[in-house]
């Protein structure tokens, strides 16, 4: 017997607001992710990207139609039991970084260990080695005042992967970035991905999408096309230079 | 779980740190409401230990009985012995009786002369009002018995005559009485009877001074009745009003012409008024704690709308709705118990001031300061309650938004 999708979306609807003022944002999404996938999510502003990624992330729950992660039925769960499935199986990175402010950078990335009743010490360990990973070990103490874009998303990524994630939702993770530094963010991503772990990314550049395997583009609340099957770490690639 | 308490803890504690002016003005209510308290409960102690000290020195368990002038033109007649023993062999309850007389006399001694008062007393009286010869001995039954002429000192006396010279076993003359000295009385706080200066006296056994002094063996100017505390005082002191009413011949609808005074009552009279004291304090504290509850309850909100992009940050990492409110309550209790901190430091500088200003003991009560710092949390806990609340609701998406 297989084992069943990472994630599948069947007939998810959701609409803001009541009455008159209700809007419909998406309109029946039908969508399935399998375990490893690198999905970019693209597609004009307003199209319902960021809302299908809040539902993906557990944050959120549609209308109707139904969400399934590794078989659990998200919609049917409490707002605790969903924030126990983000701790546990999602890690999130947003355009904006979402860094606490006045907190070192260390301290940022071991906030989802303590949530997870972590010892001082496996925190302290598991921060410096996810820090590690992105690079930013020597920044470890700067808090993100001290730190630029490029550098904060890094440090948002290496929260984000503290602890050992499912996967891994950036919402226009490479926004508020320049190109080369949007670049090196996806050069990571990509090893991450590697790893095992399944990206999830909303972005409107090609350059980025391209560094996908899955493109799911998103018009008017539904999914309009899917490419699947592309090849991972493509052309832009060389492009990446590491920067001194 | 307590890794996370931990860390809630030196989360407060960064917070307060980062708003260190916000915090303390936040936290004055508390912080005046519980000095409030405190200083009052510390001061009503002291003046009651005071109190208790004074009385001590009329003894415990005691009624003291005076003639009183019931009509201002009629002067009380004295009481005699047979009203004493009267008192002590009628009434249940009663343990003894001494009857007392004093007069003024000067001292003389080696050329000095000493205005003092003489008092007469025999050894009941003595062990009713709780008397201590620290030097030399107390009269004994036989002087007692034929009046003989023997002195016991107070301390002031025996210092201003004597001074460094020998006491015990020296004659003086005190007014046309020369009585050889046989004792020293400890330092008093008051007396009953005698002059202004409890120290400042002369004893004599009873009949001495009834006889030498007063001119009539049979006078008492007033005596002391200890009973037994296991009895109801007001049904002994009932029996006494009764019995000396009957003695003394007063018509039903008449005033008394004595007076009773119960140490008892007096103490009981000083607890009324320090406990209304603190009662009144208390509400004032009261009040003072609501406007300080809602001074913390106000600035608690100020801080979760502030703070609503790292509530969402919190939640969209997996925080639960219990460890956000957990996190925004320790932050309101660990304020509260800096505010309580700071009240009960200030109260005990306060009322060591205001206790040596007033001449008052400093009575420390521990039990007052501990319930003090413990409500203070509390009102942490009340006050913190409804916005770590709000806090714990927000929405991760809008809070995330929120700039
Ligand atoms: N909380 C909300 N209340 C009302 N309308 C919303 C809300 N969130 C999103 N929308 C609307 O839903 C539509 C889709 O939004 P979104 O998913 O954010 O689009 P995008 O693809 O640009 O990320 C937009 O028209 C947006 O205005
Ligand atoms: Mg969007």
């Amino acid at each position: 017997m297989s084992e069943p999708p990472l994630i599948e979306l069947e007939g998810i609807t959701k609409t803001f607001g009541e009455g008159a003022a209700a809007f419909q944002a998406l309109k029946g999404v039908n969508l399935t992710i399998d375990r490893g996938d690198f999905v970019a999510v693209m597609g004009p502003s307003g199209s319902g990207k960021s809302t299908t990624m809040n539902i993906l992330g557990c944050l959120d729950v549609p209308t109707s139609g139904r969400f399934r992660f590794r078989g659990v039925e998200v919609q049917d769960l409490t707002r605790d039991q969903r924030s126990l499935l983000r701790r546990r199986y999602l890690g999130f990175v947003f355009q904006g970084f979402n860094l606490l402010a006045r907190t070192s950078a260390l301290e940022n990335v071991e906030l989802p260990l303590l949530y997870r009743g972590e010892s001082k010490k496996l925190r302290r360990e598991a921060a410096e080695r996810s820090l590690d990973l992105v690079g930013l070990l020597p920044w470890a103490h700067h808090t993100p005042a001290e730190l630029s874009g490029g550098q904060q998303q890094r440090v948002a990524i290496a929260r984000a992967l503290v602890t050992d994630p499912d996967v891994l939702l950036a919402d226009e993770p490479t926004g508020n970035l320049d190109t080369e530094r949007s670049l090196e963010i996806m050069e990571l991503l990509t090893d991450l991905n590697k790893t095992g772990i399944t990206i999830l990314m909303v972005t409107h550049e090609e350059e980025m999408a391209e560094y996908a395997k899955t493109i799911v583009h998103f018009r008017d609340g539904l999914v309009e096309r899917i490419e699947s099957g592309l090849k991972n770490g493509g052309s832009a690639a060389s492009a990446s230079e590491e920067h001194a | 779980m307590l890794g996370m308490i931990g860390a809630t803890m030196l989360l407060a504690l960064r917070e307060i740190r980062r708003h260190l002016l916000r915090s303390f003005l936040t936290t004055l209510g508390i912080i005046i409401g519980v000095a409030a308290v405190i200083t009052m409960v510390t001061l009503g102690r002291g003046l009651t230990a005071d109190v208790q000290e004074e009385i001590s020195g009329l003894g415990s368990d005691v009624f003291i009985v005076f003639p009183q002038r019931a009509d201002p033109n009629v002067p009380a007649p004295p009481f005699d012995d047979a009203d004493i023993r009267a008192v002590e062999n009628q009434i249940a309850g009663v343990e003894g009786t001494a009857g007392s007389v004093n007069a003024n006399a000067t001292a003389f001694h080696n050329g000095q002369d000493w205005t003092t008062s003489v008092q007469g007393a025999d050894s009941e009286f003595f062990t009713a009002q709780s008397i201590d010869v620290v030097q030399g001995r107390g009269f004994n039954e036989q002087e007692e018995a034929r009046g003989e002429s023997v002195c016991i000192l107070g301390p002031k006396i025996a210092e201003e005559i004597f001074q460094a010279d020998q006491i015990l076993g020296e004659q003086m003359r005190v007014g046309n009485v020369s009585c050889r000295v046989i004792g020293v009385i400890d330092e008093r706080s008051n007396s009953v009877g005698g002059g202004n200066d409890a120290d400042d006296v002369v004893f004599m056994p009873l009949k001495t001074v009834q006889r030498r002094f007063i001119g009539d063996a049979d006078n008492v100017q007033f005596f002391v009745v200890k009973y037994d505390p296991a009895y109801q005082t007001t049904v002994i002191q009932q029996q006494l009003i009764d019995l000396l009413r009957e003695r003394r011949v007063i018509q039903d609808g008449e005033d008394n012409n004595f007076n009773i005074v119960d140490t008892a009552e007096i103490n009981d009279t000083v607890n009324t008024i320090t406990g209304t004291m603190t009662a009144v304090v208390t509400m004032i504290a009261a009040i003072s704690l609501l406007v300080g509850g809602i001074g913390i309850m106000n600035i608690m909100l100020v801080s979760v709308t502030e703070r609503t992009r790292e509530i969402g940050i919190r939640l969209a990492i997996g925080a639960l709705a219990r460890e956000v409110r957990l996190q925004f309550l320790t932050e309101a209790v660990v304020l509260c118990c800096f505010g309580g901190l700071i009240g009960i430091l200030l109260a005990l500088g306060l009322s060591i001031l205001l206790s040596s200003a007033a001449d008052l003991p400093f009575v420390f009560d521990p039990v007052v300061n501990v319930l003090s710092f413990v409500f203070s949390a509390v009102m942490g806990v009340i006050f913190g309650y409804y916005p770590a609340h709000r806090a714990s609701r927000l929405d991760p998406i809008d809070a995330l938004r929120h700039e």
